[in-house]
């Protein structure tokens, strides 16, 4: 058996009475880049600290590359690639002297120290800035060197916090590529908030929310959690709606439909299937059927936004009031 | 090789902002106007060091504080504490890395005295053992006021704070020795103990070696003391990581 890159155990964290992250567990494989989502709060930060070694758990293991960060933190921390939350940099460096600072504290030196920063500079576009003061960098810059630090010494594990956070579109797709690009030889873990992203890069995703893990899957299998997923839903002209609506509703593996009004004389009509059924061949002999005039037909994969409220706001509290 | 890059990027960030520069003109300015218009040099008409290093006791009660206070506070204000201590560092290393550049900053200051060396060997004849003496001996009192500064600094995230509260610490282990302090601790401590502390002030220590009488215990005695310092800085560092 070969151990995982990474891996937590039951991993609990109090700050006095208040328990931000409860009995946490997982393992992260090389070629996996394992998503954190969650809202604010929800222990994605806390956990991501123990894992980097820098609070300890107050219950609960840690190992990296089959080290134990407790036992053995020096060792473990040199196999980790890390970019807190906010990308903190020291304000009076450059780019150039902070690499070098970060590279040298990881024992890298010489002709392979200056190597790899030739090529990390390369990899995340810091040329232009290379010589200037970190506090006159634009929040972009302050990231993406944020990120450079992270993956100069080539670390089998990466560790990101929000890596895409304040990046412009653009910015935000070039560090997709690029965590994508260093997937294969690597386990990342990289915290977001935005659901699109977990589908561009994400192997696996884990739902936290009160410090717990509420959902652990694939993007597939996660969205596969939504209410609409494999639904058909159909556009088309109001007259008629209805009583292909009714019809729908007689196919016996459709659990609900229903009609919404989409401008003046059209309406969406939206069939839902029963739990595990595949309903779109259904739908479309009874389309061809009727002979009708269908102007968009599409099955829903399901919304991750509609999974990720559902298990992240308690359904007993008033102020959300309940379901999507 | 991890306590050098550390102590490298202390040293980058005092010279690469004004601090450095500012240091040593106050460090050399305050030096002067003590040995000058306080010790009164020149109406000694003596050949020595002694009205310089007379008033460094009281020069580094302000100017270590105000090196040791950004140590660690500063680190925890901007973050920087985290990217530090997920680095693969031991708590030892970047403790001794900090403390040894900061205490370098103090040691070139005290370096760039020299002119006034020269001057008494100009004017008289001195005893320049002597005087060896007295430049040991204020480089390691500065690095006992500077590994409490350490040690307070990374108690806290607000630099202003670890200045004042290290200026009270280190005016009580400067006095240690004297009434003023002692007797503030006289109704609260047994007697053994309140002999034991009249013999842990920074004065006498620096007093004897100043006069040349390079004992090995008071050697030790600073030696000690930084290192207990530093050692309890590092403990704060780490719980307070959590």
């Amino acid at each position: 058996m070969t151990l995982s890159r990474i891996e937590a155990f039951n991993l609990r964290k109090e700050f006095g009475s208040i328990v931000a992250v409860e009995n946490i567990s997982f393992t992260v494989e090389t070629g996996e880049v394992l998503g954190f989502l969650g809202p604010n709060g929800a222990g994605k930060t806390t956990t991501m600290r123990m894992l980097t070694g820098y609070l300890r758990p107050t219950r609960g293991d840690v190992s990296i590359c089959g080290i134990n960060m407790l036992a053995n933190p020096v060792k473990a921390k040199a196999c980790i690639g890390y970019l807190p939350e906010g990308a903190p940099l020291y304000p009076e460096m450059t780019p150039a002297t902070l690499l070098r600072f970060t590279g040298q504290a990881r024992g890298l030196g010489g002709k392979e120290l200056e190597n790899r920063m030739d090529e990390t500079a390369d990899l995340v576009n810091l040329r232009e800035v290379w010589n200037q003061s970190i506090e006159t960098l634009s929040k972009g810059y302050k990231r993406r060197l944020g990120l450079a630090q992270a993956i100069l010494h080539n670390p089998e594990v990466l560790i990101l916090d929000e890596p895409t956070d304040g990046l412009d579109p653009n910015q935000k797709q070039e560090v997709r590529l690029l965590v994508r690009q260093m997937a294969q030889s690597k386990a990342i873990i990289i915290s977001t908030h935005i659901l699109e992203e977990v589908h561009a890069v994400c192997t696996r995703a884990v739902i936290l929310a009160s410090g717990r893990i509420v959902a652990d899957g694939t993007p597939v299998e996660l969205e596969s959690m939504a209410s609409d997923h494999n639904a058909v839903t159909i556009l088309l002209p109001t007259t008629g709606a209805s009583q292909f609506a009714e019809k729908l509703e007689k196919i016996p593996t459709v659990s609900a439909v229903k009609i919404t009004p989409e401008g003046e004389d059209r309406c969406i009509v939206q069939a839902f299937p029963s739990r595990g059924s595949l309903i779109l061949t259904q739908v479309t002999d009874l389309i061809r059927e009727q002979n009708l005039n269908v102007l968009e037909l599409r099955q829903e994969p399901g919304r991750l936004d509609e999974v990720f409220r559902n298990l992240t706001i308690p359904t007993t509290d008033p102020a959300y009031g309940g379901q999507a | 090789m991890n306590i050098a890059a550390i102590y490298r990027r202390e040293m980058r960030s005092y010279f690469s902002t004004p601090l450095a520069y500012v240091f040593i003109v106050i460090f050399l300015m305050l030096a002067g106007i003590f040995t000058f218009y306080l010790g009164g040099f020149f109406a000694r008409a003596q050949a020595d060091l002694e009205p310089f290093f007379t008033w460094h006791p009281w020069l580094y009660l302000f100017l270590a504080p105000a090196l040791g206070m950004r140590l660690w506070a500063e680190e925890r204000k901007t973050g920087t504490f985290e990217l530090l201590m997920t680095l693969p560092v031991s708590m030892g290393d970047a403790v001794l890395g900090k403390f040894l550049a900061a205490w370098s900053m103090m040691a070139i200051s005290l370096a760039l005295t020299f002119p006034i060396w020269i001057t008494v060997n100009v004017l008289g004849a001195p005893d320049n053992g002597v005087i060896v003496a007295g430049y040991l001996g204020s480089l390691l009192m500065s690095g006992a006021y500077l590994a409490v500064s350490a040690c307070v600094s990374s108690a806290t995230r607000n630099q202003v704070i670890a200045f004042v509260v290290s200026v009270v610490l280190c005016f009580i282990f400067l006095l240690l020795g004297f009434p003023l302090i002692l007797d503030l601790f006289k109704p609260l401590l047994p007697g053994a103990v309140i002999s034991f502390m009249s013999t842990m002030g920074f004065l006498q220590h620096f007093d004897s070696i100043v006069r040349g009488v390079v004992d090995i215990r008071d050697v030790l005695y600073f030696i000690t003391f930084i290192g207990l310092w530093l050692y309890a800085g590092a403990w704060a560092v780490d719980h307070h990581r959590s």
